[in-house]
């Protein structure tokens, strides 16, 4: 990654804040309104999701195909695991806990930062405990096999 | 439209369009657990654009505040222990499932990516189940 693809990571931060703080994805009480699917559910946030995969499948679908590598990177780093594997049941289960209970994920989590109060700062300093602490266990499972 | 529908797709959009710009320019998914977390592996060099996204991710936010500082408005008092909880579940959770609503529930359901759409549909299940049980025992 040069300048360019730094200086537009920048960017691209920012018009995701701008998207995050618009759709409501700021305010957890949205997001819990949205899991509150047995209690009085608050749809709003599903908008969310289809307005961004909307732009994203055409994009996908429609424009990328046209071009052979990224406009300023040598290739596409796509995911390239493809099982439906433990890690992936069980990170996925305890993580939706995680923003049921506060409704915070982490994107929202950094953004909210600007709001310079005490719950998000408290929310991304544990997320980035938990994130060592999964880094750390995973170290010593691949140690142990 | 319902507004606040009309805002969540509006946001929904621009989300779309960042994604957009990532991938076409960067070649790069935006799953911001995966970008977040490698700042912190051992292996990473590339940890320049990562904080560069971060860093907008947060003056974006300081933006908005300026401007619009009702998108931040909060009605829900969480204890400290709550949200510790929640950060150290949401950590802990997002890296060992390679990813969150953005990296799973927007780049890899575009994608049509199986591992993504099963991933997305539990950590919307386990919401849902974490947030009915929470009322259920409150009330």
């Amino acid at each position: 990654m040069t300048g360019k693809n730094i200086s537009l990571s920048f960017v691209i931060g920012l018009i995701f804040a701008f998207g995050l703080s618009i759709s409501g994805m700021t305010q957890p009480q949205k997001v819990i309104g949205f899991l509150d699917l047995f209690g009085s559910w608050d749809p709003s946030l599903m908008f969310v999701m289809i307005g961004a995969i909307a732009v994203h499948a055409s994009y996908f679908y429609l424009v990328k195909p046209r071009f052979s590598k990224p406009i300023w990177a040598a290739i596409y780093q796509l995911p390239t695991k493809k099982d439906i594997t433990t890690p992936l049941l069980l990170g996925s289960a305890l993580f939706g806990v995680g923003w049921g209970l506060g409704g915070y994920c982490p994107g929202p989590g950094i953004t909210s930062l600007a709001n310079l109060s005490q719950e998000p700062l408290y929310f991304v300093l544990s997320m980035l405990v938990g994130m060592a602490l999964y880094r750390k266990v995973e170290g010593q499972w691949s140690l142990l096999k | 439209m319902n507004p606040d529908f009309l805002n969540a797709l509006i946001g929904g959009i621009l989300i779309g369009f960042a994604t957009v710009l990532m991938m076409h320019f960067n070649g790069r998914v935006t799953g911001i657990s995966g970008i977040i977390n490698g700042v912190f592996k051992r292996v990473s060099q590339d940890w320049a654009w990562r904080i560069a996204f971060v860093s907008g991710l947060f003056v974006g936010g300081l933006f908005m505040k300026y401007w619009f500082p009702h998108y931040f408005l909060n009605t829900i008092q969480s204890s400290p222990r709550t949200i510790i909880l929640a950060g150290l579940l949401v950590g802990f959770g997002t890296i060992m499932g390679s990813g969150c609503t953005s990296g799973h529930g927007v780049c890899g359901i575009s994608r049509f990516s199986k591992r993504s759409m099963v991933a997305t549909i539990i950590f919307i299940g386990t919401g849902v189940m974490t947030v009915a049980l929470k009322n259920y025992f409150l009330n």
